[in-house]
Order: C-alpha cells, then sequence, then structure tokens
C-alpha cells in the first residue's frame, strides 16, 4: 500500500520520480534517510517558540548595549526573557519594546499591532483605535485589490471616525 | 462532582457528531490572559499565585458562567486525577505537572464543553471543546465566557498589543483555534505531507494527538494558528473554515475514494485484522490500540465494517489510555497489568470474549 523507504524500514514519506535517459527511476525514502540526503530540511516544522528563542539568541549582539535592561515594574532583565522566552509582567511589554517589537514581526507574520477584540472595560478610546486600525488595514488591502469604490468609503469611514469624540 | 464521575461519561469532543464528524472530531478555541496589575504566572510569588487563583475562582464560581463546574484544586489533586485530566485534554501536561506544589487549578464544566486554567503560563487559559467542525459556535462560547469574566476582572491589555501574555507568541487575541482531524486514508497512502505542505504555507502549526511535541497516534492531527497578532479573531476562524480545514477534507476524502478504488482488498485487509486483532488480543498496548482503533473508525466510517458504531469507537480512544483504564477498572496496575486489562476492556466493549 504505501512505499516503505529505499534504505529501511520506515515507511517512506519522500517520493521522487526522475527520467534519465528515458529510465524512469523511483525513489522513496522515510524522513530521515531524505534529511541525510539532504533532500528536506530536518526541521520542517520548528516550533514557534523554538524559532523564537534562536532568534532571539541570533540578535543577542543587538542586545549587547542592553545587558542591563530591565523592567521597572518586576525586575525581569531582558536576558531573562532571552532565556525562558517568557515576560515577567505586563509592564515589560512596554520596557522592552524596542527589543521586542522587531522579534513579533517576526513571530506573527509581520504584523505590528493588534486587531481584535477589545476589552470593553479598557475604555471607548481604545475601541475607537481597534476600529481605526481595522479600517486601515482594510484600506490597505482595498488599494491593493484595486477596488477604489470600497477603499473611497472606507476613507469617509475613517475621516468621520476620526474626527467623532471619544 | 469531582473528577472521577468524569470518567462515566465520553464528554462532548468524543460525542462523534457535528459536521464533518466523519473526519474532524474535534474543534478547540482557547484564550490567554491575565490580570491587570499582577506579575505573570512566572514571576509571581506564591502569594500572588494564590490571590490571582482566589480572584478567579470568585468569578468562576459565581454561577454567571453555569451552574455546574467543577473546580479542581491541582495542588490537591492526585496524580492518577491530573493524568485523567490531560487525557481527556482538560489540562496540559505543563499544568499536571506544575513545577512542584505551585498553586494552581482548573474548572471544568460538568458537561466538559469548556474548562478553564488557573495559573499554567497565563493567569487564564480558557477553552471551548465541541466535537466536529464547530468553530463559530466555539467562539461564541468563549467569547461569552470572555465577556462573563471581564466585567468584574481587569485583564491586562495595551492598544497596541492587544491582550497580554507571558509568552509573546501569544500576545494580540491571545487565540489559539485547534482542528482535531482523523486523517489515516492520507497516512495510508503516505500523502500526510501534503497537509504539513498546506499548513506551512498558512503558517498553522500541524501537531500530535496530545500537542505540542507529541506524536500523531491514532492519525490524529491537530491543526492549529501560530499567529495570534495582527488578525482578528474572525480572520483567524475564517482562514480555518475556508481554507486550511475544506482543503485537507477534500485531501483526505480523494485518498478514501482512491483506497475504495484501486486497493479495496488491502483496504479491507487493514480494516479486518485491525477489527481481529481488538476483538482476540490479550495483552496490548496504548499506541498500537490507537493505531488500530483508526482503522476501525475509517472502515466504519466507509461503511466496510458495521459491526460497531464510531461512538464507540471515540470511546475507546479515550478508555485505552492508562488513567481512564485505572479508573474504571477502580484499580492501580502495573504497565504488564494494564495491557492485559486493556485488552479485555476493548474486546468487552467490542462484544467479544
Amino acid at each position: 500500500m504505501k512505499h516503505k523507504c529505499d534504505q529501511c524500514d520506515q515507511p517512506a514519506t519522500y517520493h521522487s520520480v526522475k527520467i534519465v535517459k528515458g529510465q524512469k527511476i523511483e525513489e522513496h525514502l522515510c524522513e530521515a534517510h531524505a534529511a541525510q540526503a539532504g533532500l528536506v530540511p530536518k526541521e520542517a516544522q520548528a516550533p514557534i517558540n523554538e524559532l523564537l528563542t534562536k532568534f532571539v539568541q541570533l540578535h543577542s549582539g543587538m542586545a549587547g548595549a542592553q545587558q542591563e535592561l530591565a523592567c521597572d515594574n518586576c525586575g525581569m532583565t531582558f536576558n531573562e526573557f532571552r532565556e525562558h522566552s517568557l515576560l515577567g509582567c505586563p509592564e515589560c511589554y512596554r520596557a522592552f519594546e524596542a527589543q521586542l517589537a522587531p522579534l513579533l514581526e517576526r513571530a506573527h507574520e509581520g504584523a505590528t499591532h493588534h486587531i481584535g477584540k477589545v476589552p470593553r472595560r479598557a475604555g471607548a478610546d481604545e475601541h475607537r483605535q481597534q476600529r481605526l486600525l481595522r479600517m486601515r488595514k482594510q484600506l490597505a488591502d482595498a488599494v491593493a485589490a484595486e477596488d477604489y469604490e470600497q477603499a473611497a468609503r472606507l476613507r469617509d469611514e475613517i475621516r468621520a471616525c476620526e474626527g467623532s469624540p471619544t | 462532582m469531582n473528577v472521577q464521575a468524569l470518567t462515566q461519561r465520553a464528554g462532548e469532543w468524543l460525542r462523534g457528531s457535528g459536521p464533518h464528524s466523519e473526519i474532524v472530531l474535534s474543534s478547540r478555541i482557547r484564550l490567554a490572559r491575565n490580570l491587570a496589575g499582577f506579575p505573570f504566572v512566572n514571576r509571581a510569588s506564591r502569594r500572588q499565585r494564590l490571590e490571582v487563583l482566589e480572584r478567579c475562582r470568585g468569578e468562576i464560581m459565581s454561577g454567571r458562567l453555569a451552574g455546574d463546574i467543577i473546580w479542581v484544586d491541582l495542588n490537591e489533586a492526585d496524580d492518577l486525577d491530573r493524568q485523567l485530566l490531560v487525557e481527556r485534554h482538560l489540562i496540559s501536561r505543563q499544568h499536571a505537572q506544575g513545577g512542584g506544589d505551585q498553586p494552581r487549578a482548573v474548572a471544568i464544566a460538568a458537561d466538559e464543553t469548556f474548562a478553564i486554567m488557573a495559573n499554567e503560563e497565563d493567569h487564564l487559559r480558557m477553552q471551548v471543546l465541541r466535537s466536529g467542525l464547530q468553530l463559530e459556535e466555539a467562539w461564541d462560547q468563549i467569547s461569552h465566557i470572555d465577556d462573563v469574566l471581564e466585567e468584574r476582572l481587569d485583564f491586562a491589555y495595551s492598544s497596541r498589543w492587544g491582550y497580554l501574555s507571558a509568552c509573546p507568541t501569544n500576545v494580540g487575541t491571545g487565540v489559539r483555534v485547534s482542528v482535531m482531524m482523523h486523517l489515516p486514508a492520507l497516512k495510508l497512502t503516505g500523502e500526510i505531507e501534503k497537509v504539513r505542505r498546506a499548513a506551512r504555507d498558512t503558517h498553522l502549526a500541524v501537531r500530535g494527538f496530545f500537542g505540542e511535541g507529541s506524536d500523531a497516534l491514532g492519525d490524529l492531527f491537530q491543526i492549529s494558528n501560530q499567529t495570534t497578532l495582527g488578525k482578528s479573531e474572525e480572520e483567524i476562524l475564517h482562514g480555518f473554515l475556508e481554507n486550511i480545514v475544506p482543503q485537507i477534507i477534500a485531501y483526505e476524502q480523494q485518498a478514501r475514494q482512491a483506497l475504495i478504488k484501486h486497493r479495496a482488498a488491502l483496504l479491507d485487509d487493514r480494516i479486518w485484522r485491525a477489527w481481529a486483532i481488538l476483538t482476540h488480543a490479550r495483552v496490548i498496548g496504548t499506541d498500537e490500540v490507537m493505531s488500530l482503533l483508526s482503522h476501525l473508525r475509517l472502515g466504519v466510517n466507509l461503511g466496510r465494517l458495521d459491526c460497531v458504531d464510531i461512538r464507540t469507537l471515540n470511546e475507546l480512544f479515550l478508555l485505552s489510555q492508562s488513567a481512564h483504564l485505572q479508573r474504571i477498572t477502580a484499580c492501580e496496575m502495573d504497565q504488564a497489568a494494564r495491557r492485559e486489562a486493556r485488552a479485555r476492556m476493548i474486546r468487552h466493549k467490542l462484544g467479544a470474549k
């Protein structure tokens, strides 16, 4: 039913068919042997935490001048965060904002701001900011898709929203 | 009601119903939330952790969420109960271990449609579980729970980063959507790599039955989002509902049809061998059971085996796990004894001698 690896008894996950001088050559390899042959990346799907840790470690040079950078509120240093990938308190996001921003951008498909649910208690202003953010993103999408009617509508809505009191 | 009472039922996500339940076992959405004005769990003192726990308990158990909620103090629960909760996907492995005697708990709705972990990596990790593909329903429920708790709890939030979480990989919406899919035909035809590729292209993760770092036992795969910042909850849900899930369902269905068309004898052989082993084995381990149950489930869904129903098979996925087995038989056993008891329990459930 399924192919076994050409080199061992494991099920094959890498399959290729090559035609060389009119000869059909099939190749079936398991993950390990395919990786050994350099045919697939060893870590096809690195867990995001691992990516994050690696990224932070890679950029440790960047943090060189900020060895002592710490959160005023909880005392967590940036180095400690680098080690465990966990922040100490909500204030850490402010304390390490400059360092976190590029990192989060990488981890979240280039995102730089939250879009989505806003806690009601966070106040109307947050809601308005969120709405504006969302509309601006939609506007960019509409322009990219050359949907100018939609873009014009969104522009008016954004203007109205900006002008309205909080 | 206590933890052991849970074993009397199959649990919401194993009901075997809901849209696309022949391929989608369950839909799960979890939210990460932290109380404003407290350090995150990893930085909190024991006293602060206790205070967070008490505040959360007060709100969760106030009766405004649901009438029947079980509060389990994991620090006091015994090992077997903790393991049982992991097997039922009500708490994470990390929460079960919990770094010794740290104050931590889980609140579980009696019907198991939702569970809220307190003092895991974040102060609150709430999840809703539904059988089949029911992401929108799950979202409505979890968002409602979030709203109710937020009426009296201040959640850490910033306009730029959204809901603030201990690990910045969860910041923003704090949403993790996971769809558990049964993909035996793709596994049999060696095409599971297609799923991984489709997921990778859309920034989703493919994990095993017990989440991060676990094997895809029983051909069960969890597809979940990794991006939580810069996309609204609706956008995240629609990514699943409109793209990835229908695509994987189509792949699996194609693979199933191809098996029937071109390799029917081999397919039936797999299915009936699984039946033969499970109805006759005297000693059996969990991994083997999972893989055989997977083939039976495929057989029932394709109408090639009619001596058992899906619900029983779903139930067996759970009852074969070590902690469940020991709870339903009411005795603690070593591994060898468990393998025997497991084989006996399965024969009994399948109506064999």
